[in-house]
């Protein structure tokens, strides 16, 4: 387990995902993850060229359907589909279409019928994309379904910390806040695992997924042991509608016993990094001096989110060897 | 008009009777049980040797969806289903649109199963007015019209107060109240049994306390009003315990499993097809402890019945979001080949077990006059195909939905031929072809 993560990490095997659609980390290799991030890489410096455009995917027509409300994923998305020439288009639906009375499979073969070669579906329920998927033709590429998954945030998240750390393996990376609401967690521990990160969750209690020890991960309610020697710390948002579930009595305590201060911080290795997938509540789950601060990330996630969206929509379009064909 | 039974294992428990032997029916009444009887101008029916001939099924868990429901089922596509499934007798539950809280919906229900000519049907009649969990429905006027239980089924009886009144009063007429165990605030907005499986896939969880806690209520009350309490569909080995430890005390309780609960675990959730709405349904598949324990509750007795809790829904209904889809799947066709095959063939429980479960226990709990082939007894009879191969393909279900989760599964032991009333209503080409 651990030498695969070992070979991966400098020399990947494979050159395309070899799947119709992006569901899921579940679903990914570590062989995959590595060619992502591989090709995310090469992606950032598209980003810095005076002209920010390659032809990789020129004449594919990708649509971004959107039924949450969603600012950085959704522009992220767009602005990595224009840099690789995509034709993109956006649809915004919110919740009216429910009002309506059109079932999300209809919504979507209505779509199909106009030829896209990719679907963008970010949706409130889990396994939406799943649904999609075996009903399209064109490539499903999941932009965060209910609490199940959010594929390309954990791949961002993976980019950031290799940059700054220079692999995976081996690191403890502790994940604190709202775990059972969270997609970006399920598909961070998925990705962390398979690629041989040591991780913790912290939350209270009432926050977190029933077995979530079988998932491989170390599970505490104290953030100071999850955060000792931690190399990489990533807050999860506290909705604030969560009070009103009782998972905890306010913002206030919430903040005093889980958000991430500077005197927390001190707990974590000297170069801790501090990541957080946004939006964030300061002062909820995590201090504005943290945030601010020289250990955040937080905007270079923001950053490499692009790199890596133009990475999975180029290799699901066919990467190299769809290149090499046309 | 004489018909002659020849051949074939008779299993009637009831009468403590395994063996071969032959059945006489005469005017739809069963009248005479023997061994080589004269044939005396009767219309002989071989029965294929390997065969079982026991006493008519009855499925005390079933929602036939009509009134107001016609595009999942009617009560003739329903009972089509059941005898299809073995069934000679089905009891439907209320939750129709309107609700079965008057001898109006009940008689419509009887009038059209007597139209279908078909299962028997015994209609259940709601609790509540409306089911709305505030005033009684008119208990008497229910079970003058033919109702043989109250129940609020879909949802629990709203408070303890509630069917507290519920059990006090309907035991004046001798009659239980079968009740959908569950907690409604743990509930929540859950989708699927909180564990592994729905961490995993991220749906939310319902904890097998939700439905526990109902089933500890139910048994509390029972003992408090010393009537008669049913569980339905059980699912979860904390409501196992609670039953058996309440048996054990002596109060009047029952319960019943669907084959869904002894045969699946929440492992469905995810593979083969992920989130496939076909394996949503409430109580949800459990985790493996808890469908063993419905499997160890069924072979030790705790268990009285094998109900199928057969739940249509249209496919436009299901291809949905998981967690907008309704729960629920269809039964009345699986339950025979899913029993065979992961009870008996699996030597959990014997033949005769299977056969108290499936027809002596529902016939007791709901005091009808099925479960036995006692002469004199209508001729409601089951022939059984123990080693028949089924293949289950959910488009050729009678049913007029096809919500499964056991499309394509290959199961030992199916459904020969079923008789209401000394007709055979059901007949299976498999089993009369080969013979």
């Amino acid at each position: 387990m651990t030498t695969i993560g070992d070979q991966i990490d400098t020399t990947p095997a494979v050159t395309s995902l070899r799947r119709k659609d992006l569901l899921g980390i579940a679903d990914l290799s570590p062989e995959e993850i590595a060619l992502v991030l591989d090709t995310a890489e090469a992606m950032k410096e598209v980003g810095s060229r005076p002209i920010k455009k390659v032809p990789a995917l020129r004449g594919k027509t990708v649509v971004n359907l959107f039924f949450e409300p969603s600012t950085r994923t959704r522009t992220s998305f767009e602005i990595a589909e224009k840099r690789l020439s995509a034709d993109t288009l956006s649809v915004a639906i919110g919740t009216s279409s429910v009002v309506k009375g059109e079932t999300l499979a209809d919504t979507a073969l209505n779509l199909e019928a106009m030829s896209p070669d990719m679907i963008v579906l970010r949706h409130s329920s889990s396994g939406a994309c799943h649904l999609l998927s075996r009903i399209c033709r064109s490539a499903i590429v999941n932009a965060g379904d209910g609490t199940n998954e959010h594929p390309t945030q954990a791949l961002l998240d993976a980019l950031t910390i290799r940059e700054r750390k220079g692999r995976l393996r081996g690191l403890k990376v502790a994940i604190v806040g709202d775990l059972l609401h969270s997609r970006v967690l399920r598909s961070n521990i998925h990705l962390l695992t398979k690629m041989g990160a040591e991780v913790w969750v912290c939350g209270p209690p009432t926050l977190v997924p029933a077995e979530i020890r079988r998932f491989g991960v170390r599970v505490t309610s104290q953030v100071d042991e999850a955060v000792a020697d931690a190399d990489v710390v990533m807050l999860l948002r506290i909705q604030l509608e969560r009070m009103e579930g009782a998972y905890f009595p306010s913002l206030r305590e919430y903040f005093q016993v889980f958000g991430m201060t500077e005197a927390r911080l001190r707990l974590a290795k000297p170069d801790v990094i501090i990541m957080h997938p946004g939006p964030m509540n300061r002062g909820v789950e995590i201090a504005s001096e943290v945030a601010d601060g020289p250990y955040s990330v937080i905007l270079d996630q923001v950053a490499n989110g692009v790199a890596v969206r133009m990475a999975v929509l180029y290799l699901l379009a066919g990467g190299a060897e769809h290149e090499e064909a046309a | 008009m004489k018909k002659l039974l020849k051949g074939g294992r008779v299993v009637d428990p009831a009468n403590g009777i395994d063996g071969a032997f032959d059945i006489l029916i005469a005017d739809g009444v069963i009248a005479r049980v023997g061994r080589d009887l004269p044939v005396d101008g009767a219309t002989v029916v071989e029965i294929p040797s390997g065969l079982v001939v026991c006493p008519g099924l009855i499925d005390m868990h079933v929602h036939l969806r009509e009134p107001g429901q016609e595009h999942k089922e009617t009560v003739a596509s329903g009972t089509a289903s059941a005898v299809a499934g073995g069934f000679t007798a089905v009891a439907c539950m209320p939750n129709t649109s309107p609700v079965n809280d008057s001898a109006t919906v009940t008689s419509l229900i009887l009038a059209k199963a007597a139209a279908a000519g078909l299962a028997r049907v015994y209609p259940i009649g709601a609790v509540s007015k409306g089911q709305k969990g505030e005033l009684l429905a008119d208990i008497a006027e229910l079970k003058q019209a033919g109702c043989v239980a109250i129940t609020d089924d879909g949802h629990p009886t709203a408070t303890a107060l509630l069917l507290r009144r519920a059990l006090e009063y309907a035991g004046m007429f001798g009659i239980p109240v079968v009740e959908h165990c569950e907690d409604p605030t743990l509930k929540g907005d859950g989708v699927a049994h909180e564990g592994y499986h729905a961490s995993r896939l991220g749906l939310r969880g319902i904890p097998g306390a939700c439905e526990s806690l109902g089933v500890e209520r139910g048994v509390l009350l029972a003992e408090l009003t010393g009537s008669h309490f049913h569980v339905a569909h059980m699912s979860a080995r904390g409501s196992m315990r609670a039953v058996r430890k309440a048996k054990e005390a002596g109060v009047g309780v029952t319960c019943e499993v669907a084959p869904h609960h002894f045969t699946l675990t929440d492992e469905s959730l995810g593979t083969p097809v992920p989130y496939d709405t076909n394996t949503k349904m409430n109580p949800p598949l459990r985790e493996a402890a808890d469908r063993d324990a419905m499997i160890q509750g069924i072979a030790d007795g705790t268990v009285d019945v094998i109900a199928t809790d057969h739940a249509p829904h249209h496919y436009d209904e299901k291809q949905v979001e998981f967690d907008r889809a309704p729960f629920g799947i269809v039964g009345l066709e699986t339950a025979v080949p899913l029993t065979f095959d992961r009870l008996v063939h699996a030597g959990h429980i014997p033949l005769r077990r299977m056969i108290e479960l499936l027809s002596v226990n529902p016939a007791r709990v709901l005091k009808l006059p099925g479960g036995t082939l006692s002469e004199g007894a209508a001729a409601d009879i089951t022939v059984l195909a123990p080693d028949l191969q089924v293949r289950i393909v959910a488009a050729k279900l009678r049913s007029r939905s096809k919500n499964t989760p056991f499309d394509g599964w290959q199961l030992r032991g199916g459904v020969a031929a079923t008789i209401v009333g000394g007709r055979v209503v059901f007949q299976n080409e498999d089993v009369f072809a080969r013979a």
